[in-house]
């Protein structure tokens, strides 16, 4: 299948080309004609390498969902690609498909939906062993170490899920996800439900199953802060487009796009001042009505006339990071991040 | 609606008075009660909660959700109530506004309310002071607004209810508020129902309602927690500015303490249905004193700041209907002592180990 020529494809565990995911809006009851259409996920390309956290970020409605359903196979793409290991999720057959979900696993949000009452923890974790034709041997060997490599002791099997807390919950969808020892792991707002004192628990569990088994994560939040200090890479959304990509560590720091840089704004400690401090202003917009040219203009304190007209491309910058920004290449240069903003649009300002 | 048992007893002494003429009487005792004259020395706190206690009776037994909680809040102070789930701060909320879910019972303390106790009130006495002392915004805008009323409908209900304003001003009125709310298109946003409007315009209009009929007191419980990172801000800086503007008390609640910085002037941290630290607000995030304090701010990622690994706090948080004999944050705590194990750790107002600064911990190592 399609080999990638420009990443060494061995390090490349995933990789979304034009990632394009559109809902159509129907109404009406007899005709069920379409009226619109959510452009959830356009046009997204990224890589996850190996032994590496991707981490999507942006506010709810921007798509960071839909991308993990698109690479979990949950949903197929309306365009582009997405390439596990040189081979395309479009037009697998379903024996690959069930080959790529043993290798793809996925811990979700809730920990309290996500586990079945009904069913006792061991059979829970055991379950995906079983769909993929393991022995009960194997099975109950497999569980016992899953167990225990979360931190929780073999004897939890024989109970069920209310016994639990939401940490602990947790750490059974993370076991779960592990049985099959994938090297892909899709985690979905892993920590946003838990209590703050079991937050770091997990995130640490985390980080701990990384280095020992050397899985990669792509993890969707919108908590910055723990993004941070969980990944490698980061990819900012906004309206379902990528505004801005690259390392986590100088995105955190020195934000290149405005809105990653309100962002970065709002998860400042107070008593810091940020690096780039714009105040953000308004809403997302309805995701069935975006902006002409770049949907964050009009948000965005620097928007220029060409903003309004042109759909900026994501392009890589001077340190190698990519942003999808007009104000790029040359504009920005003129900008004093450190100077005050005048807010003159949005909700803030329409008050008289 | 359940009474706690002291307030049954003392609203016994006010029923002779409320046969005579209830409704002319609650309304001069509102009126009159306005705190004018104790606000102008600025010496008596607003309200003063000491050694609240709220238990929920239940079949598997007696669930302490809130376990001995004393606070105070001078006129126009922000307090901030920081705490997991189940930690007791939203029952705290409910039971100064005597709103308690079926079950919970008020069992021992007081709540005072300019220096009046509102355990002894009775209910109708209560219902107006809801009504117009005391607000309160919820985590979920949109199970707080009604979807078969408009909105303006529903932030001018109050108005008339309680303030005795015609339809027609509370209506005009209402459209005032959205303006303060920062609603754009505020005339026209006052015929809409809450789903013709997005998560951040409901929760700005739901606070609306709240400042309404201009309270002393509000009570935010998580208002941001629905929010998107970026709404969030927003709103509290809205919320810092209503503040300024109507000089009402705040309480605001939430469960992540990062983002009370700006907001308030003071904490109190709970746990395990107890205040166990409370204090100013520079003092208990730059300082903290309490184990559990100092451990939770460790254990989250703060953004710029570089670190492995973040610090556990070992174990989950206690269960109100089964909590530790001793300090409930003993079993967690990774500076236990024996005596942690057993006698209740000095409490905060009446023994209270004082740390310096207005600062107050629960813990004996401060000692």
């Amino acid at each position: 299948m399609i080999e990638s020529t420009t990443e060494r494809a061995s390090d490349v565990i995933i990789e979304a080309r034009n990632a394009v995911k559109h809902f159509p809006v129907k109404s009406g009851l007899l005709n069920n004609r379409s009226v619109g259409l959510v452009r959830a996920v356009d046009d997204v390309s990224f890589t996850v390498r190996d032994n590496q956290t991707f981490a999507l970020v942006g506010e709810s409605g921007c798509g960071k969902t839909t991308m993990a359903n698109l690479i979990l196979k949950l949903l197929d793409l309306t365009s582009g690609e997405i390439i596990y290991r040189g081979n395309s999720l479009v037009g697998m057959s379903s024996q690959e498909v069930k080959n790529y979900r043993r290798n793809v696993q996925a811990v979700l949000q809730d920990p309290y939906g996500a586990l079945n009452p009904r069913m006792r923890v061991g059979h829970i974790i055991g379950e995906p062993l079983e769909v993929h034709g393991f022995s009960r041997a194997e099975q109950a060997e497999r569980v016992a170490e899953a167990l225990q490599s979360v931190g929780l002791h073999e004897s939890v099997g024989s109970q069920f899920p209310h016994e639990f807390s939401g940490g602990q919950r947790q750490r059974i969808g993370v076991a779960r996800a592990l049985t099959l020892n994938p090297d892909l792991i899709v985690l979905d707002e892993p920590v946003s439900s838990l209590d703050v004192s079991i937050r770091s628990q997990v995130l640490n569990l985390l980080k701990d199953i990384q280095a020992e088994r050397g899985i990669s994560y792509i993890l969707i939040s919108h908590d910055l802060a723990s993004v941070e200090h969980m990944s490698h890479v980061i990819g900012v959304m906004y309206l379902g487009k990528l505004v801005e990509l690259g390392d986590a560590e100088l995105t955190c720091s020195e934000p290149q796009h405005p809105y990653t840089a309100s962002l970065v704004a709002a998860a400042t400690p107070p008593g810091t001042t940020p690096a780039w401090p714009i105040p953000i202003v308004g809403e997302v917009p309805s995701a069935l009505e975006t902006p002409s040219g770049c949907s964050f203009h009009p948000r965005c304190a620097y928007a220029m006339p060409i903003c309004s007209q042109e759909v900026p491309s994501l392009a890589p910058t001077e340190d190698g990071r990519m942003v999808s920004c007009h104000l790029y290449p040359d504009e920005i240069k003129k900008i004093d991040k450190r100077a005050p903003i005048q807010v003159a649009q949005g909700i803030s300002a329409a008050s008289s | 609606m359940p009474r706690s048992s002291k307030g049954c007893d003392n609203s016994i002494a006010t029923d002779a008075s409320r046969k005579v003429a209830p409704n002319r009487r609650l309304f001069l005792t509102i009126e009159q009660s306005a705190p004018a004259d104790l606000r102008q020395n600025g010496i008596q706190p607003l309200l003063e909660v000491e050694d609240l206690q709220t238990h929920f009776f239940t079949r598997r037994g007696v669930v302490r959700a809130v376990n001995g909680v004393s606070f105070s809040l001078m006129p126009g102070e922000t307090l901030g109530l920081v705490g997991e789930s189940g930690s007791g701060k939203t029952i705290t909320c409910l039971s100064l506004l005597r709103l308690l879910p079926r079950g919970a019972r008020i069992v021992g303390g007081k709540v005072l309310f300019n220096g009046q106790n509102t355990l002894d009130l009775s209910e109708k006495e209560m219902e107006r002071l809801r009504g117009i002392r005391m607000g309160m915004i919820l985590q979920n805008s949109m199970a707080a607004l009604d979807p078969v009323f408009s909105i303006g409908t529903q932030i001018a209900e109050p108005l008339v209810v309680h303030s005795g304003l015609n339809w027609r001003a509370a209506i005009e009125r209402s459209i005032d508020l959205l303006r303060m709310v920062k609603i754009t298109a505020p005339h026209l946003r006052v015929r809409n129902y809450p789903h013709e409007m997005s998560g951040g315009m409901r929760q700005r209009a739901s606070s609306a309602a709240s400042i309404g009929p201009h309270p002393d007191l509000l009570i935010a419980d998580e208002p941001t927690t629905a929010l998107d990172v970026t709404t969030q801000r927003q709103y509290l800086e809205l919320l810092k500015e209503l503040q300024q503007e109507t000089g009402m008390a705040l309480i605001f609640i939430t469960h992540d303490i990062s983002i009370v910085g700006n907001l308030c002037d003071n904490l109190a941290v709970f746990y395990g249905g107890l205040v166990v630290e409370y204090g100013p607000k520079d003092q208990v995030l730059n300082h903290p004193t309490h184990p559990y304090t100092e451990a939770l701010l460790e254990a989250l990622p703060v953004l710029g700041e570089k670190r492995e690994r973040l610090r556990t706090i070992q174990g989950d948080p206690p269960y109100a209907g089964n909590l530790p004999p001793g300090c409930p944050f003993h079993p967690r705590c990774d500076k236990v002592m024996d005596r942690c194990r057993e006698g209740d750790p000095p409490s905060i107002f009446n023994v209270g180990v004082n740390v310096g600064k207005m600062q107050k911990t629960r813990c004996w190592l401060a000692e």
